[in-house]
């Protein structure tokens, strides 16, 4: 059955509304006719990922769009873009290179965007509710939004993400219905030990396998500790969703579509079970690590941004053992500027700062010209990170908690906390 | 479907190409994995990493990986390093967006076909196909000098 449209939805198709919002109804349309969808649906608020540069098209799209006199209909955040505004001095190498990706955020600021610039949105007051129908790019923060706040979102790629925030809807297909958000590949983790289950370094390792296995299925796990935080399960989706197509997970007891096996899987046997041994998370977070040990040269926390609550976490290690990063490592923490707002009332961010750290905003170090030449691999607490950044920077990697970071940037070579694992 | 020379296809963004087929062994993600200055994959490990894509047919298992890939697709579109058609075996939607954003600001439409994983699984390196509106794709007298994939 094909795509049926209101009668509004017909006269902005045929651009009776204005040639910038048909632009975009053509995008959602044709979106909608390759699902199979039968309705378009309206959405509540838009995150938009386009913003990140990757070529002169984007500027073509934002230009034409800003020229047709368009703007977003629905309130829309950004994500990271190329360039860290607020702090334009940690960007290396030439300042022409900085151009066209400041133009870029730009351009999304003129369309009516928020400017946000992070990957977590779901930090922001705006974050949306159980339930709640919205059109957001990124993809650690679709797997956020989906699996632990229960909004539902598809995956939106460049372009159609901006297009959803200016008509205001999206096809009714996939993670927007009922449906489509059973789980389908079961995880059970209630074999790994608790000392390992309950560090911050479990849940992307996991993640990384559980995307691996799954691809684009929908997987359920059980068995994770009832106090795994929000930012546990953060952390595990932006690793699932690296590794796989992972645009939502159920965490039994944890996520709020998943208060039973039974109620994640929708009342259907798994298709798939794979229990998750310790011997599979040391070789997913082997993966992680390009080199195994040795000298370091820098550092780098959050990918996704870290929360408030990550970087107090970190500042309170830091003064506990009085830490401070070894000379000649580069040490970077990615978080967002509305968080680092919070570090800084706090008194936070000094901490931080005074230990050796630089505090990126609006970017990350994975993506932008940011770290200042690095001597020797860089260690992460993020899979992301440690997934993208060697093709994307060209850097060594080793994966670890992130304690295992920040004794390695003191002791400027990695340091492995054999206990965990 | 298969019959004879012909495989059809459901046209996700309708036009017609020809050039010769490049199939891939694994799924791929433009982002990362294809450089739009060469039109060449690049995807580090990629089993067709090296291989030159421009005026060709590629044939995908699978579109995997990052929303980014959109872009790149498009930028691809622009700089004219694109493949002249995308067959493949599911969509995930994203390189759709680039192709008809790509359609829209630089009239140039590169088709995207949906085919069943047998029929794309079929699709071999080095036939020569020629896309139609309606997503037929039919394969054609083999032009040695033009199938024969450039390194």
């Amino acid at each position: 059955m094909a795509l049926s449209l209101s009668e509004e939805e017909r006269r902005t198709l045929a651009g009776e509304t204005g040639a910038g919002k048909q632009m975009c109804m053509e995008l959602i349309v044709g979106l909608g006719d390759s699902q199979g969808a039968q309705e378009l649906t309206p959405i509540s608020q838009a995150h938009v990922d386009g913003c990140l540069y990757h070529g002169q098209v984007g500027l073509d799209f934002t230009g034409r769009l800003l020229e047709l006199d368009c703007r977003v209909a629905v309130p829309t955040t950004l994500n990271v873009g190329g360039a860290d505004l607020v702090h334009p001095e940690l960007f290396q190498g030439d300042a022409r290179a900085r151009r066209a990706p400041e133009r870029l955020m730009a351009d999304h600021l003129k369309l009516g965007c928020r400017p946000t610039f992070t990957c977590a949105p779901y930090q922001l007051p705006s974050r949306p509710k159980l339930g709640e129908q919205i059109a957001w790019g990124e993809s650690n923060a679709i797997a956020y939004a989906n699996s632990v706040l229960g909004a539902r979102t598809n995956r939106y790629g460049d372009f159609v993400d901006l297009a959803a925030a200016v008509v205001g809807k999206v096809p009714m297909s996939g993670l927007h219905t009922d449906d489509g958000r059973v789980g389908e590949i079961l995880f059970d983790v209630t074999s790994v030990p608790p000392q390992l289950a309950v560090s911050d370094a479990f849940f992307p390792v996991l993640g990384f396998l559980v995307g691996k296995e799954a691809g684009r299925a929908i997987p359920v796990i059980e068995g994770l500790p009832a106090d795994t935080t929000d930012d546990q399960l953060r952390a595990l989706g932006a690793a699932a969703a690296s590794s796989g197509s992972v645009g939502m997970f159920h965490a039994v007891g944890l996520t709020p579509e998943a208060e039973t096996v039974a109620d994640a899987l929708g009342d259907v046997e798994a298709a798939e079970v794979v229990s998750v041994s310790v011997q599979m998370l040391r070789s997913a977070r082997d993966a992680l690590c390009t080199v195994v040990g040795g000298e370091i040269g820098a550092v780098s926390l959050g990918a996704p941004h870290l929360s408030p609550a990550e970087l107090r976490t970190i500042a309170d290690l830091l003064e506990a053992e009085d830490l401070v990063v070894a000379a000649g490592v580069g040490a970077y923490i990615n978080t967002s500027r509305h968080a680092l707002q919070a570090a800084e009332e706090a008194g936070v961010a000094e901490t931080l700062r005074r230990a050796g750290f630089d505090i990126v905003v609006d970017t990350c170090t994975y993506i932008a010209p940011i770290m200042r030449e690095v001597d020797g691999p860089v260690m992460t607490n993020s899979a992301k990170w440690a997934h993208y950044a060697p093709a994307n920077i060209g850097v060594e990697v080793v994966f670890g908690s992130l304690w295992e970071c920040l004794r390695s940037a003191r002791d400027g070579a990695v340091w492995r906390d054999d206990a965990l694992w | 479907m298969r019959s004879g020379n012909r495989f059809s296809g459901r046209p996700l963004h309708a036009g017609v190409a020809v050039g010769p087929v490049l199939a891939l062994d694994q799924p791929l993600s433009f982002w990362g994995g294809y450089s739009a200055t060469e039109g060449r994959i690049v995807a580090e490990g990629h089993p067709q990493r090296g291989m030159r894509a421009v005026d060709h047919v590629l044939v995908m298992p699978s579109e995997v990986g990052s929303s980014s890939s959109a872009s790149v697709f498009a930028e691809a579109i622009r700089l004219g390093t694109a493949p002249a058609a995308i067959i493949t075996g599911h969509s995930d939607g994203i390189l759709l967006a680039g192709a008809l954003v790509g359609a829209q600001l630089y009239d140039v439409v590169v088709p995207i076909i949906a085919m069943a994983p047998e029929d794309v699984a079929r699709v071999q390196t080095g036939l020569m196909l020629s896309i139609d509106v309606d997503g037929g794709c039919c394969v054609e007298d083999p032009d040695p000098a033009r199938a024969e994939v450039q390194r």
